[in-house]
């Protein structure tokens, strides 16, 4: 999502933004679709009830007959048709909200409550219900598709029926002798072809301008209203705090765990060794000095196994000379070919950095695993405030997230930054990963040597 | 032979410089910062620097950075850089730095005094002294490399002492073999990896290097 301050006014963009509109009407027809089937079910429901207790000069029998069968279509709609509607509802008002960003250069953010919690289960009917129902982001995109269908699609659809009624009604007539030209009193050729070319162009040159403007009114019924926005600020940041918290909680266990198996009982064996060494010195040299080669030894895979905790914690060539230098050390130390390219001219703050890099690592050790790739590119730049990372490959692509619990865990050590992870693995390839972390970039360090 | 130190831990200084000296080198200056280290290295004009990667004041590459430069104040100046930690980025930066007289060895390998000081001898004359592990991770990279794999076990041995730099003497030595086996090994390997042969042991090593950094 690039965030453009101004439309591009060219002819190229202008039609694009014309046709954009047209999309945009689209969606509209189907917000209505939507919205006839809930209304449907309201209405019948409404019909059947009214029918019951006021009646209309029919028999009972017959009276009762027709009520409960409208109300029964009503409840029907309601039960079977309603919660699936909301959702894809839902669906229009999120295609709506990237579309917006895309196309109208105004990106909206997604405002729902997350579903209740209900681990694997689906939600039962009255439940899914009160979700949908009980969430003001649902009677906002309500309020939109309504707003949209009377006005919303007039803004939508207005360059392009500039341009057509432009060319229909003017240019049309002047260059072809099938259709006479528009009678209006004093017409002559020149002055319909000029008012049908200036009708074109103004259309062009409006149609951006005209897509920012409905981008701007969609977003003010679908972006989270304030208080909405604040709660999913709050739920996000707390549930963030508690993951950030919690790995790195086993974070620290597995590095006490790795010291007290490792390094520290290397160091036990050796004093043993030394302590060994001396006692048979006297006794028996030779036995002395192997058992003080051993020693020796021991402290070389003591190092080794240090080393191997330093990097896992923070890499030396991380700390040394920061992100893109790391990712390229990296690089040279995996058996593929990447490609690293880099913008960053200043550090990120360190634990973003450090986020980043073992982000990358995790990408790389999945492309290595799954995806049979030759080359892979790693993007790195900074741009709009935003840390960006591009991790492709030309392997046969299939990569999901929801199947690997590797993106899950990156995605969510990103969040703890407000970052965001976007895949795209089509089946055949290639895999595009790209990272998106909000962050300021501190000035380089000077050179002190 | 005259060598000067720059490590910041006293105890590691103080050790090397002992250990430099018992084996009959002399220690010219032993500084513990990247700047002091420019300054010895002009005024003692000495045979080999012996360089710590991390040095004040920003105990981070200070020390690859001051090796780099004293190699462009006095060029070809043999250096050997010591770490707690190698990285083939270093190793490449370093080797890029000239012609031979460089080394880059973990801090462990000091353990192992006659070895330390025979990698400190070759430096001094020009040649060069990896890291068995950087070697191990740069063989590790190749190892979808077709040319590579077609390698026996035996000639990847050799492949790998020569890439950290010794002679054809030593890895005879090394792998309880004769010279003239060695020397056929080489052969073999240079034939399969597609190189120049050479009889420069110093250029052979940076051939090897070059080919396996691709």
């Amino acid at each position: 999502m690039v965030a453009r301050s101004r439309p591009r006014l060219t002819p190229a963009a202008g039609l694009a933004a014309a046709f954009r509109g047209l999309a945009f009407a689209g969606l509209m027809l189907a917000g209505v679709g939507l919205l006839v089937v809930l209304f449907a079910s309201v209405i019948l429901i409404a019909l059947g009830v009214g029918i019951l207790v006021v009646g209309n000069g029919m028999g009972p029998a017959k009276r009762t007959l027709l009520a409960l069968l409208i109300l029964g279509a009503g409840l029907g709609i309601g039960r079977f048709f309603v919660p699936s509607v909301l959702v894809a509802l839902r669906r229009l008002a999120n295609l709506t909200r990237r579309l917006a960003g895309e196309w109208c250069g105004v990106p909206v953010a997604e405002p729902y409550r997350s579903a209740p919690a209900a681990e694997g289960t689906e939600l039962n009917y009255a439940a899914r219900l009160r979700w949908l129902l009980g969430d003001v982001a649902t009677w906002r995109d309500l309020l939109w598709v309504t707003v949209n269908a009377l006005v919303g699609w007039i803004l939508a659809i207005a360059s392009m029926a500039l341009a057509v009624t432009g060319v229909v009604l003017f240019l049309i007539p002047v260059v072809s002798h099938v259709v006479p030209p528009a009678a209006f009193p004093g017409n002559t050729k020149p002055t319909l072809a000029v008012l049908g070319l200036a009708m074109v162009a103004t259309a062009v040159l409006a149609a951006p301008w005209l897509l920012r403007g409905y981008g701007l009114l969609a977003s003010s019924m679908l972006a989270p209203a304030g208080k909405a926005e604040l709660a999913l600020r709050v739920r996000h940041l707390s549930e963030t705090r508690t993951e950030a918290l919690d790995t790195g909680a086993a974070e620290i266990r597995r590095i006490e765990r790795d010291l007290h198996d490792g390094a520290q009982a290397r160091l036990v064996a050796m004093g043993m060794t030394l302590d060994a060494a001396g006692q048979i010195i006297d006794s028996n040299p030779d036995a002395a000095r192997a058992l003080l080669y051993e020693a020796r030894d021991a402290s070389v895979k003591a190092l080794a196994e240090l080393r191997a905790l330093v990097r896992g914690i923070h890499p030396p060539v991380l700390a040394d000379r920061g992100l893109a230098a790391a990712i390229q050390a990296l690089a040279l130390d995996t058996p593929l070919r990447i490609h690293v390219a880099s913008d960053l001219n200043g550090r990120p703050p360190a634990p973003i950095e450090s986020a980043a890099y073992f982000a990358v690592t995790e990408l790389l050790a999945n492309v290595t695993k799954h995806a049979e790739a030759r080359e892979t590119w790693i993007d790195i730049r900074h741009t709009d405030g935003m840390l960006r990372i591009g991790v492709t490959d030309n392997g046969h692509g299939g990569a999901d997230p929801a199947r690997g619990t590797g993106l899950r865990g990156i995605e969510r050590r990103l969040a703890s930054f407000d970052g965001v992870l976007a895949i795209s693995s089509p089946p055949g390839g290639p895999t595009a990963v790209t990272m998106e972390i909000p962050c300021e970039l501190s000035l380089p360090k000077t050179s002190s040597s | 032979m005259r060598v000067v130190i720059a490590e910041d831990l006293f105890l590691l200084r103080d050790g090397l410089t002992r250990m430099l000296q018992a084996h009959g080198l002399e220690i010219a200056a032993a500084v513990d910062n990247g700047a002091d280290l420019l300054a010895a290295v002009t005024t003692q004009a000495p045979d080999v620097a012996i360089v710590d990667v991390r040095l004040p004041p920003t105990f981070t590459d200070e020390g690859i950075r001051a090796a780099l430069a004293a190699r462009k104040q006095s060029p070809n100046l043999p250096v050997l850089v010591l770490s707690q930690y190698v990285e083939q980025l270093y190793a490449r930066e370093l080797l890029a730095s000239g012609s031979g007289g460089i080394g880059y060895l973990l801090k462990d390998r000091v353990f192992d005094s006659a070895q330390f000081v025979d990698a400190v001898r070759r430096v001094a004359a020009g040649g060069t002294a990896m890291d068995p592990e950087v070697i191990a991770r740069l063989l590790a990279r190749n190892t979808g490399n077709a040319s590579v794999s077609a390698l026996s076990p035996r000639e990847r041995e050799v492949l790998a002492l020569m890439a950290e730099g010794r002679s054809n003497v030593a890895i005879a030595q090394r792998l309880v073999i004769t010279e003239r086996a060695v020397a056929k090994h080489t052969a073999s390997i240079f034939g399969k990896l597609d190189l120049q042969p050479s009889d420069d042991d110093n250029r052979r090593v940076l051939a090897v290097l070059a080919y396996l950094e691709g």
